[in-house]
């Protein structure tokens, strides 16, 4: 490295801290102590001598043809040692998660507000922004495609990628049916549904640091959630062979599915490598919603056919997502809604057609939930239609037709692991409900609709109870070999048998660092479980999405743990002579029942290190039937969660407070309890916040409320106390039994919230979120 | 970008003599939002946190002078009885951490539609104390609003207080956002009542290209209140007035539709937060007048 690094202790824990603790119970979080005192550092803390700033041209415009760039007063300023425009990528200038469609800097054509267009290097952050204003852009200005349904259907619209070998701006088309489809019932509901595009909002604005290496590639410092799949993209816009580039993980400030696509990485590397020199970028806020994907909006049309008697008889749904100007993950959000979209129920005939379109909209990628979120809103309102218009209780009319083990899904996949939603039904009805408002009591506002900002003293406040429930897939889908890669070793150090464990797996708040280490010390039977800093010199985690980390990473640092432990015995039978077949582990030391203590860990280690490296692949799934959406196993689990929202609603000004927000899930094994109850309250949240105030509003192309100040995500005084019940069916096809847990509590919460409003105001509101306007008929 | 620090209220006035440029910066709430976004890029910054001036309130008969530079914090502990209706204002502002940085003086100065402090000070009658090497002028604050985000101050001029009389009878504020807390208001409305003069006092903000007051709905429920005899004799309101009185107040606005609500949720909104808070004050004027009998 050519360049002192003035970074950040990159491991996560404070070594003198003793953290114990195995599978299934709650120890602390390494990193906890550090992030609370506010020592953590984050990759935008990263700095490093000698350093340059890195800054990007945006297009003002969505959609504009450039017809030249001059970068040569940007350059004269003094101070800047870098303007780098497309002809400048080294290599292939495109990358893409799904499909390379996206260039890491325009060429002749900008497609949505906010393209990266050139790059500055100065020696100070406000020099290279200034230099920024100072690079002509000359704009041919379009108009742009901003309606999603006419972008999949209108052959008369510009097509934005004309490359892409796609009718029309169709990124991706896919039915699914099954059954019959003349069917007829006795009880026929519909409706539209409409959801706003929401933000990961996550708080560490995109970083990080690249510094170039003298063998002529590039050491990168960034917060990611998938070291691989950012080194792949970044190596072929650099033009470089992957072990050229190396990546470390540095601290994540949340991701949310906002950190899967590139942002600065091919970026820093390029005005590292022109320069010579480290060069380190950091996005302020409003950059940071230009910089990043956001959640699919979604229109979708749904109807409902059901016997007197409440059986589902079938279900037909239209859904279209906008994918805005780039593919990310839109093929994934088209097959996991098209998938999951009759909801957790059974259903013997279905139609439903799902379209993911390009448009001059803000990218759209992932975020938690991906997919499944958008068709949860409408099958849940959807089941409480249908419920009203039988007079049927609605978690009846829902556990009437919930799937269980065994039932067949309209992909013709049969669940062959517990599928509880009954019981999660049940469960979620019968928590305490939140004591009543009484009427004569002095109310405190902070618990009233609008809070401490005093609007009503408890005048036009009425309450509502709502329930949902869903499902998920968790990991990758559809024919994706879905694995990760981890090294586990084991070695004395004064006198204490210490492991360590290296994976490339992004900790990104959701407590992976936690859950390795307690795997290994299960596997292990030591105390001490160190967790090597993340980078690319150990094989492919995948990425922290999809709620896959704990069942793939964990499934891998198991799998290494467990071949150390077998080296471990094999050198105790040989040192030792013979060991019992009922060997095991336990605090440093190799026991059996029969034989009582045989050794300690730390004899038998000596001065030698055993070190394995391991795979974990989960068993194979298989793509869709392009024409009816068949497959014998597309999503290798699913997982199940059920909210019950309570809330009251000042129905003259439209204002909400969520009294409780109570959830039901089953995570198969509880890995870390604690975490998991943090992980469903921290999900619910964030879908409790889609339904009633979370959303980038788009007009024209154009974001509106690109801020903090004007995109609202919730605050305590917004967030209700949350009774989380957690369930564990283990599912006999993953490690420990155990089921994704992080995405599920955000795909329930919402629909549950606006089930609640409803059933508070008696309004039908099909979109989400159900803002002040939407409840009071003022939206306009 | 300079920065200089005033150390009293005479050096911040020369500094602002002799650079009418210079932008002042009290807790910064909404200055260094504006310029972290780079939407103003001020030639230089004057500090005015260390000028002891504009750090305290006082009162002399009956009447309040607030420094410009009392943080929200210190209103809401210090002078909620003297002030109820500020107090509320400055309760609705932001979170704690920006109330302890925050002040009437930087909002006044920023004069936004939706600044908080506004409705209040227009409903109490408030005057706003300007103050440059050429001496020191106080103005009502219903003529210091301008236009959006314009003040009445000339540039060499800094706002050092406002002054208000002492509540004599109860006040209100109540404000509109879309979340529980933090929140930029949608809307928001004072009343308040000064039985002494027999006059209501109102203002609202983010529903007019200033914070305004509702002259017409003032008169009206002030001239039902005397002609009913209720200043002495104080007697439940009528649903009618009170439901006049909304609608007077919804139709003195003249609101937009913007990112963070409409235009015609703004007056309706505006409306039943005129409604609500005159029959809060007129409670508690009917039940303050029977527990002191």
């Amino acid at each position: 490295m050519s360049a002192h690094v003035n970074a950040p202790s990159r491991t996560s824990q404070d070594l003198s801290e003793s953290i114990t603790g195995g599978v299934g119970e709650s120890p602390s979080r390494p990193d906890g102590n550090l992030k609370v005192r506010g020592d953590y550092a984050y990759s935008s803390d990263l700095g490093a001598e000698d350093m340059l700033w890195g800054a990007t041209l945006r297009s003002p415009h969505p959609y504009a043809r450039i017809t030249g760039i001059d970068v040569g007063p940007a350059l004269a300023h003094p101070g800047v040692y870098a303007v780098l425009t497309h002809e400048d990528v080294p290599g292939d200038n495109r990358y893409g998660l799904k499909i390379v469609d996206q260039p890491v800097l325009a060429e002749d054509v900008v497609r949505f507000r906010g393209e990266p267009v050139a790059l500055v290097a100065a020696d100070d952050p406000e020099t290279a922004r200034r230099a920024l204003e100072l690079i002509a852009v000359d704009y041919q200005v379009l108009e742009p495609v901003t309606d999603p349904k006419r972008a999949a259907h209108d052959p008369a619209l510009p097509k934005l990628h004309p490359d892409s070998g796609c009718e029309n701006n169709l990124v991706r088309y896919q039915p699914i049916v099954r059954g019959r489809q003349d069917v007829r019932a006795d009880v026929v509901v519909s409706g539209t549904y409409t959801l706003g595009m929401q933000d990961q909002a996550f708080l560490g604005p995109e970083s990080g640091l690249a510094i170039p290496a003298e063998d002529g590639g590039v050491e990168v410092f960034l917060a990611t959630q998938d070291l691989h799949s950012d080194r792949k993209q970044t190596a072929r816009a650099l033009g470089l062979p992957p072990d050229k580039v190396r990546m470390t993980m540095s601290g994540v400030g949340g991701a949310f599915g906002g950190r899967e696509d590139l942002s600065i990485q091919a970026h820093v590397c390029m005005l590292a490598m022109h320069t010579g020199k480290p060069v380190k970028m950091v996005y302020n806020r409003e950059e940071s919603f230009y910089g990043h994907v956001h959640r699919h909006p979604a229109e979708m049309y749904f109807e409902h056919g059901a016997t007197r008697d409440g059986e589902l008889v079938y279900v037909k749904a239209r859904m279209y997502f906008d994918g805005g100007a780039y593919a990310s993950k839109t093929p994934v959000v088209v097959g996991n809604a098209t998938t999951l979209g009759t909801g957790p129920y059974e259903v013997p005939n279905v139609d439903i057609a799902g379209w993911g379109v390009y448009t001059n909209n803000p990218p759209c990628g992932a975020m938690r939930g991906l997919g499944a979120v958008q068709p949860a809103f409408a099958y849940e309102a959807q089941m409480d239609k249908l419920a009203r218009a039988l007079d049927m209780d609605p978690v009846e009319l829902r556990q009437r037709n919930a799937v269980e083990q065994g039932s067949v899904l309209h992909t013709g996949q049969q669940l062959d692991y517990p599928a509880p939603v009954g019981e999660l039904l049940e469960r979620a009805r019968k928590l305490p409900m939140p004591p009543e408002r009484d009427p004569a009591a002095e109310p405190d506002i902070r618990d009233l609709p609008g809070g401490a900002a005093n609007t009503t003293h408890g005048e036009d406040i009425a309450r509502g109870v709502g329930y949902a429930a869903i499902i998920k897939n968790v990991s990758y889908a559809e024919g994706a070999d879905d694995y990760s890669t981890a090294r586990a070793s084991l070695q004395a150090v004064g006198g204490e048998a210490v492991a360590m464990v290296h994976t490339a797996a992004a900790e990104v708040g959701q407590g992976l660092v936690t859950v390795q280490q307690q795997i290994a010390r299960t596997e292990l039977g030591v105390e001490r479980v160190n967790i090597h800093p993340n980078d690319t010199s150990v094989g492919e985690a995948g990425s922290s999405s999809a709620s896959r980390q704990t069942y793939i990473t964990g499934g891998a640092v198991k799998a290494a743990c467990e071949a150390v432990r077998e080296t471990l015995f094999e050198r105790a039978a040989a040192k030792l002579g013979h060991t019992p077949p009922d060997l095991a582990v336990v605090d440093g030391k190799l026991v059996s029942d029969s034989h009582g203590v045989l050794a300690d860990v730390v004899e038998i280690l000596g001065d030698e290190v055993i070190e394995c490296t391991r795979e974990y692949h989960h068993r194979p799934t298989y793509p869709l039937d392009p024409e009816t959406g068949q497959s014998e196993l597309v999503h290798v689990q699913h997982a199940f969660s059920v909210h019950r929202a309570v809330v009251d609603v000042d129905t003259q000004l439209g204002l909400v407070k969520v009294v409780a927000l109570d959830c039901v899930q089953d995570v198969g094994k509880a890995v870390n309890p604690d975490a998991i109850v943090g992980q469903i309250q921290g999900g619910a949240t964030q879908g409790m916040g889609l339904a009633v105030m979370e959303e980038i509003q788009v007009s024209d192309g154009l974001i509106r409320n690109p801020s903090f100040t004007d995109y609202l995500i919730p605050t305590i005084l917004d967030t209700p106390p949350m009774k989380v019940d957690i369930l564990e069916r283990g599912d006999p096809h993953a490690p420990y039994g155990v089921r994704g847990v992080g995405e599920p509590p955000t795909i329930s919460a919402g629909p549950a919230v606006l089930a609640a409003i409803r059933a508070a105001t008696g309004l039908d509101l099909t979109h989400a979120p159900a803002g002040p306007d939407h409840i009071t008929g003022t939206a306009g | 970008m300079d920065f200089i620090r005033a150390a009293s209220l005479d050096d911040a006035l020369a500094i602002k003599a002799q650079r009418p440029d210079i932008t002042p910066i009290a807790g910064g709430t909404d200055l260094m939002v504006g310029i972290n976004f780079d939407h103003t890029r001020p030639s230089g910054l004057l500090d005015l946190t260390s000028v002891p001036e504009l750090a305290e309130w006082s009162e002399s008969s009956g009447v309040i002078r607030l420094g410009a530079g009392v943080p929200y914090a210190r209103i809401i502990s210090e002078l909620g009885e003297h002030l109820p209706g500020l107090a509320m204002a400055a309760r609705t502002v932001a979170s704690p951490q920006i109330r302890n940085r925050g002040t009437v003086g930087g909002n006044l100065a920023t004069a936004s539609p939706s600044g908080d402090a506004h409705p209040a000070l227009l409903a109490c009658g408030a005057e706003v104390e300007l103050a440059s090497v050429r001496g020191t002028r106080r103005m009502p604050v219903a003529e210091f609003f301008t236009s959006v985000k314009r003040n009445a101050a000339e540039p060499d001029e800094l706002v050092t207080a406002v002054h208000l009389a002492r509540a004599t009878g109860p006040q209100q504020f109540a404000k509109v956002g879309t979340r529980n807390a933090m929140v930029i208001s949608v809307c928001a409305f004072s009343v308040a009542l000064h039985p002494e003069r027999a006059e209501v006092g109102t203002g609202f903000g983010s529903a007019a290209p200033t914070p305004r007051r509702a002259a017409d709905a003032e008169e009206f429920l002030s001239g039902e209140l005397t002609s009913r005899g209720m200043w002495d004799d104080p007697r439940p309101l009528p649903d009618t007035v009170i439901t006049r009185f909304g609608e007077l107040v919804a139709a003195a606005a003249a609101p937009i539709d913007d990112v963070r609500g409409t235009a015609s949720y703004r007056r309706h909104a505006l409306g039943v937060l005129a409604r609500r808070t005159a029959g809060w004050t007129w409670d508690e004027y009917l039940t303050g007048r029977q527990t002191c009998a």
